[in-house]
């Protein structure tokens, strides 16, 4: 099949040969190995877990360790570029630094109140806040929802779903004390607000999460919040 | 306070608001035209009946926030307009719809 690869210069073709449950990834290693050693890509476990094997395949943001080659081929022709709203370093290698601030601006780090002297707080599974974020937990901040989202590639200050996932699983964490502090940090133009609810997001995520929910919660609580007068 | 979410939920409110105003105007339009539409049917109807003029002003009210919230948006991903200058205009934009919506609802009421 033919492969063209964005590189920095430009698209190049390569020509690579088809293998049964071959995967994108296996195709982008056959060419830096066998064709061109000089193409720059990242991938580290191979199976779904890391998240860092990311890439534009055929348009469209996906895992390529977990993308068949069957499933998005088209007319023996195959399109893979860097994910979208991110800077290129080199060729396929994105820089992620911008993603991961924003995690840090949406105020994405735990902040319990509890020592190593104190029992276990014990969080119900059947309570209602958790109930309400137990798939968003599972994202791994592969960056396949920021580079598919509209709304970050209209305006760069955007926190993103990735950013704003983690906050709302934050909010709804019982042992977290740092409620309206997260809720100032992502409402706004840079925030929840923002949000068109495209569901692009929602319709990429390799982990079949749905950052929108938790986008629309965040609206819901710091709707909430004003009305109380937290906010 | 968070001025953005006051504007998300002024935005909301009034387009539940729009959404009850619409589906009555709507309906009141196919039911004015039956028979054909006439200055004078309108006028009998609206002149001096308070209730139609509360809920044009309602209508008016809705627009004049709802409008110039989605056009902040528009302007500031589509045209990468944002910050004072932005808001002083869609504020005067605002008053705009009211004058002219007001002026048509009074208009047919007076």
């Amino acid at each position: 099949m033919k492969v063209f690869v964005k590189r920095n210069s430009g698209f190049q073709e390569f020509e690579v040969p088809r293998h049964p449950s071959q995967t994108v990834l296996d195709v982008v290693t056959y060419i830096q190995r066998s064709l061109d050693p000089t193409l720059a890509y990242r991938y580290a476990c191979r199976v779904g877990m890391c998240g860092s094997c990311a890439m534009t395949v055929n348009g469209v943001p996906r895992w390529t360790c977990r993308t068949h080659v069957d499933r998005v081929v088209r007319n023996d022709a195959l399109e893979v570029g860097p994910l979208k709203n991110l800077p290129v370093i080199r060729d396929l290698v994105t820089d992620m630094r911008e993603f991961f601030d924003k995690w840090a601006r949406a105020r994405g780090q735990f902040a319990g109140e509890r020592t190593k002297r104190d029992d276990f707080h014990k969080v119900k599974p059947s309570s209602s806040d958790r109930v309400q974020v137990d798939s968003n937990i599972e994202c791994i901040g592969c960056g396949v929802c920021y580079a598919a989202c509209d709304v970050v590639a209209w305006n760069p200050d955007y926190l993103g779903p990735a950013a704003l996932n983690r906050a709302w699983t934050l909010v709804k964490d019982e042992r977290d004390s740092l409620k309206t502090e997260r809720l100032r940090a992502v409402a706004g133009d840079a925030g929840c607000h923002s949000c068109h609810t495209h569901m692009s997001c929602t319709e990429r995520c390799p982990k079949h999460l749905s950052p929108t929910a938790g986008i629309a919660g965040l609206k819901r609580e710091t709707a909430k919040a004003l009305l109380k007068g937290e906010l | 306070m968070n001025i953005q979410t006051a504007l998300w939920i002024a935005q909301r409110a009034s387009a539940a608001v729009l959404a009850l105003c619409v589906a009555v105007h709507l309906a009141m339009i196919i039911y004015a035209v039956q028979g054909g539409l006439t200055a004078a049917e309108i006028l009998e109807r609206t002149r001096g009946n308070a209730g139609w003029l509360a809920f044009y002003s309602v209508f008016v009210l809705a627009v004049t926030i709802h409008a110039p919230i989605g056009l902040r948006s528009v302007f500031a991903e589509w045209l990468g307009w944002r910050g004072r200058s932005r808001d002083v205009v869609l504020s005067l934009f605002a008053l705009l719809i009211a004058w002219m919506g007001m002026r048509a609802a009074l208009g047919v009421f007076a």
